[in-house]
C-alpha cells in the first residue's frame, strides 16, 4: 500500500509488534508525529519532559523486558540530548532503536536550523546508524534496526530519518527477510571447547564462577542457577548481573569489585580457575591487572569476541550465546564420568566461610541519623525483595547493590558501564510501563535525582506510581567519600547547597512526599508508603541520612582484589 | 610489530569514518591508510598499516570484524603476501644532479615521468623500506615535494580476500 514515509514508520512499528515509544516532538519529526496520530492503534506514545529521560525510560523499559526500547526525537537538539541515554545503553549492551529526525536531505550540510549530523555524533556510542536518504529504503532499514539491536550483543542503533523521506510516498509490506551479509553473530559456542572447559572445572580445586549482565541479557538465568548448582562452585556477580543467580542462594558471595564483599573479591584472588560468563574483566571489577587473579587459569563465555582477552588473557575462550553454551555445559556435565575434587571443594568452602563470617556489609546501626544502609535494608524487607529497582549512581547505587538482594533477573535497573546520574527516575518510568501493577522503585540520592526530576510531571501525566528512595545526605557522596580518602577531605564542590523541599516539589506535581528523619519511625512510615494507600500514586520519599557513612567494603584504585578496605 | 591489515567493506558513505573513528576512539595508530572501489561496485577494499602487540592487533581485527560495514578483514602479515605502495617525488633538478638522479632513478626502477627545466617528477613503486631508501638517497634539501598512496597488498597463490 503506498503512504508517505511517517506513515512507513507508523505501521512498520506496529508490525513489529512495538507497545511504547518514548520521545518528544520537534520540527523535523513533525510528519511522523501527525502519523502517530492518524495511524497508531496499539502503539502507544508517552510524551517526557526532555529527550534524555525518553531514552533511559525506553532502556528501563528494555532492561526489565527484554524487548526493545524505542525512541524519537526530533533533529538537533532532540538527537544530541538523546545521547547521554544513548551511550548509557551503548556502553550497557541494551537493545535499543532510536529514531531522529533530520532536516530534509537538500539541507543537509548547509547548518539549517537544527541540523546537527547525528549519525556522526552518534558513531561511536551505538552498535550501528543509519541515515535513510529515500523512502523506498525505510522499511528494510527499520528492519535491519531492530534486528542489530537484539542479536547477538545487543545494543543501540539509531535511525536518522530527513523530514522530506516522512513526507515521500512509498509502497509499504512489512519486511519479512533481512539481510546483513556482514552481520552473522555466532549462534553456538564451539562443542570441542565447551567439552574442554568442563573437564577444567571438574579439575579444579579453588573454582569460582563469575557472571555478569550477559546472562541476562541472554535469558540464561535458569541454565545458570542449574550449572551452578550442579557443580556447586561459589558463585560472584557482577554489579550489571545481580539477579541472574538467586542472591539468597548460599553458594551465592554476592557481588565483587570496587564495592563487593570481601567474599567475592578474596575469592576470586585466591581461586584456581575463574569462569567468567557473560562479563567483560571491567576495571570496576579487576582493580589492578598486574595483581588480578595470580593463580587462576580463565574460561570465558561470551557473544562477542571481542571482549574476550581484551583486559585480561583467557585460556579457554568459547564465544557463543551464553544460554546455549551453558544448555550444552550442563549436558555434557550430566553425561560426563569426571567427578569434581570434593575434598578440595570442601575445604575451599570452609576457607570461603571464614572469609564470609568477617560479615563485611555489618554497619553501625547505632546513633540517631539514619544509616543510608538501614533504608535500602528497610525498603527490601518492606518489599519483600520483589520490586523492580531501578537507581541512579553514586553511594546510594552501590547501597542497593550490597542491601538489596536480588533473586530474579531483570530486577536490578541501573547505569553499569557508563555510571549515568539521571537514569533512575526515567529509566523506573519505563518498568512502570511495562509493569503497570509492579512495584517500581527508584532508588536516588539528592544530586542525581536533579538531573532529571523534570519527569515527575510526565510521572503525573500518565499515572506512573513510581516509589522515588532519594538517600538524601546533602552531599555528593560518593565524590565526597573519594575526596575524603584520596584528596585529603578537600570537598571540592561535593556539597549541595539550596536543596529544594522535596516533599512540596513532589506535592506540586500532584505526587505524595515523605519525608523520613527518625530511625525509629523509619520502617513504619516505609510501610505506609507501599501500602495500598498509595498504591497508584507516585511517592517521594526524602530519606534524611548520615553524610558520614561511605560505602564499604572498597578496592581503591590501582589495589588488587585482596586489597580491601573493610570499615 | 608492523601490519598490513586488510578488509572489503560495504562501498557505502560513512564506512571508512567508522573504521577510521574505531582507530581513534581506541587509541591505535594508523599508518598509512588506503582506500578504493573493486570490481563489484558494492565493495570497497580498505588496507591500513598498523602496529602494536599481537594482543592489539587480535583487538584490532576483532573490533573491525565487529563493525556492521566491514564484510571480511584479513591480517597480510600473518602469511605470506605480496605488498607495494606508489611514490610521486618531485625533485629539484638542476647542473649534475639531473644526469645523478637519472641514473638513481634508474638503480631504483623507477621512472621520470614529469620534467621541467628545474625539476624532475619520479614515479616509483615498490615496498615501503624501498620508497623510503629511495628518498634517503636524496639531499633533503633537494626534495620539492612527496605523495605516496600508503600500501596495498594481496596474498601470494591462489588464496583471496573475497565474499
Amino acid at each position: 500500500m503506498e503512504m508517505t514515509g511517517a506513515r512507513i514508520f507508523v505501521n512498520y512499528l506496529e508490525d513489529e509488534g512495538v507497545e511504547h515509544i518514548w520521545g518528544y516532538p520537534g520540527g523535523a519529526v513533525l510528519p511522523i508525529y501527525d502519523a502517530i496520530d492518524t495511524d497508531a492503534k496499539k502503539l502507544n506514545h508517552i510524551l517526557v519532559r526532555h529527550e534524555q529521560a525518553a531514552v533511559h525510560a525506553a532502556d528501563g523499559y528494555a532492561r526489565s523486558t527484554g524487548k526493545p526500547g524505542v525512541v524519537l526525537v526530533t533533529s538537533g537538539p532532540g538527537a544530541t540530548n538523546a545521547v547521554t541515554g544513548i551511550a548509557t545503553a551503548y556502553m550497557d549492551s541494551i537493545p535499543m532503536v532510536c529514531i531522529t529526525g533530520q532536516v530534509a536531505t537538500s539541507m543537509i550540510g548547509l547548518d539549517a536550523f537544527q541540523e546537527i549530523d547525528t549519525v556522526g555524533v552518534t558513531r561511536p556510542i551505538v552498535k550501528h546508524n543509519f541515515l535513510v536518504k529515500d523512502v523506498n529504503d525505510l522499511a528494510s532499514t527499520l528492519k535491519k534496526a531492530f534486528h542489530l539491536a537484539t542479536t547477538g550483543r545487543p545494543g543501540p542503533v539509531v535511525v536518522d530519518i530527513p523530514k522530506d523521506v516522512q513526507n515521500a510516498k512509498s509502497n509499504y509490506e512489512y519486511p519479512q527477510e533481512v539481510d546483513i551479509r556482514s552481520y552473522l553473530p555466532v549462534t553456538k559456542g564451539h562443542s570441542g571447547q565447551i567439552k574442554k572447559a568442563v573437564e577444567m572445572m571438574l579439575a579444579a580445586k579453588r573454582p569460582m564462577l563469575y557472571t555478569g549482565g550477559g546472562v541476562i541479557l541472554g535469558e540464561a538465568s535458569a541454565e545458570l542457577t542449574q550449572m551452578t548448582h550442579k557443580l556447586g562452585f561459589p558463585i560472584v556477580q557482577t554489579l550489571m548481573g545481580l539477579g541472574a543467580f538467586p542472591a539468597s542462594d548460599k553458594q551465592s558471595l554476592g557481588m565483587l569489585g570496587m564495592h563487593g564483599t570481601y567474599e567475592a573479591n578474596l575469592g576470586m584472588h585466591h581461586s584456581d580457575l575463574i569462569i567468567a560468563i557473560g562479563a567483560r574483566f571491567d576495571d570496576r571489577v579487576t582493580g589492578n591487572l598486574e595483581k588480578f587473579c595470580p593463580d587462576a587459569k580463565i574460561i570465558h563465555v561470551d557473544i562477542d569476541p571481542a571482549s574476550i582477552s581484551k583486559n585480561v588473557m583467557v585460556d579457554i575462550p568459547i564465544v557463543g550465546p551464553v544460554q546455549q553454551v551453558l544448555t550444552e555445559m550442563n549436558a555434557v556435565l550430566d553425561k560426563t564420568d569426571s567427578k569434581s575434587d570434593e575434598a578440595a571443594l570442601a575445604e575451599w568452602w570452609a576457607q570461603i566461610e571464614e572469609w564470609r563470617a568477617t560479615d563485611c556489609l555489618r554497619y553501625d546501626t547505632l546513633g540517631s541519623k539514619i544509616k543510608p544502609q538501614a533504608a535500602i535494608q528497610a525498603v527490601w524487607e518492606v518489599t519483600k525483595g520483589d520490586a523492580y529497582v531501578t537507581s541512579d549512581v553514586g553511594q546510594h547505587q552501590m547501597y542497593a547493590a550490597q542491601y538489596y538482594p536480588f533473586d530474579k533477573p531483570r530486577r536490578w535497573i541501573n547505569s553499569g558501564g557508563l555510571g549515568t546520574m539521571g537514569f533512575g527516575l526515567p529509566a523506573a518510568m519505563g518498568v512502570q510501563m511495562a509493569f503497570p501493577d509492579a512495584t517500581v522503585v527508584c532508588v536516588t540520592g539528592e544530586g542525581s535525582i536533579q538531573m532529571n526530576i523534570q519527569e515527575l510531571s510526565t510521572c503525573l501525566q500518565y499515572g506512573l506510581p513510581v516509589k522515588i528512595i532519594c538517600l538524601n545526605n546533602g552531599v555528593l557522596g560518593m565524590v565526597r567519600q573519594w575526596q575524603e580518602f584520596f584528596y585529603e577531605r578537600r570537598y571540592s564542590m561535593s556539597y549541595m547547597e539550596s536543596l529544594p523541599d522535596f516533599v512540596k516539589l513532589a506535592e506540586s506535581y500532584s505526587h505524595v512526599g515523605v519525608q523520613i528523619d527518625d530511625p525509629k519511625t523509619m520502617k513504619a512510615q516505609l510501610e505506609e508508603v507501599f501500602s495500598e494507600k498509595y498504591k497508584n500514586r507516585l511517592v517521594f520519599v526524602d530519606i534524611i541520612t548520615d553524610k558520614q557513612e561511605n560505602v564499604y567494603p572498597m578496592i581503591p584504585a590501582g589495589a588488587g582484589l585482596n586489597e580491601m578496605i573493610l570499615v | 610489530m608492523k601490519h598490513i591489515i586488510s578488509m572489503l567493506m560495504e562501498n557505502e558513505s560513512g564506512a571508512l569514518s567508522r573504521v577510521s573513528g574505531l582507530f581513534s576512539a581506541r587509541g591505535y595508530n594508523i599508518h598509512a591508510l588506503t582506500v578504493a572501489p573493486t570490481e563489484d561496485e558494492t565493495l570497497s577494499r580498505l588496507t591500513l598499516v598498523t602496529s602494536g602487540t599481537e594482543q592489539q592487533i587480535e583487538q584490532i581485527v576483532k573490533h573491525l570484524n565487529r563493525l556492521i560495514d566491514v564484510v571480511k578483514v584479513l591480517d597480510l602479515t600473518e602469511g605470506s603476501h605480496i605488498e607495494r605502495e606508489l611514490m610521486l617525488i618531485k625533485l629539484s633538478a638542476t647542473g649534475d644532479m639531473r644526469e645523478e638522479y637519472s641514473r638513481l632513478t634508474a638503480i631504483f626502477r623507477g621512472d621520470i615521468i614529469d620534467v621541467t627545466g628545474t625539476t624532475y617528477t619520479v614515479q616509483m613503486v615498490g615496498q615501503s623500506q624501498k620508497l623510503d631508501a629511495f628518498i634517503n638517497a636524496i639531499d633533503p634539501g633537494l626534495i620539492l615535494e612527496t605523495v605516496r598512496s600508503g600500501t596495498v597488498g594481496v596474498l601470494r597463490g591462489e588464496k583471496c580476500l573475497h565474499i
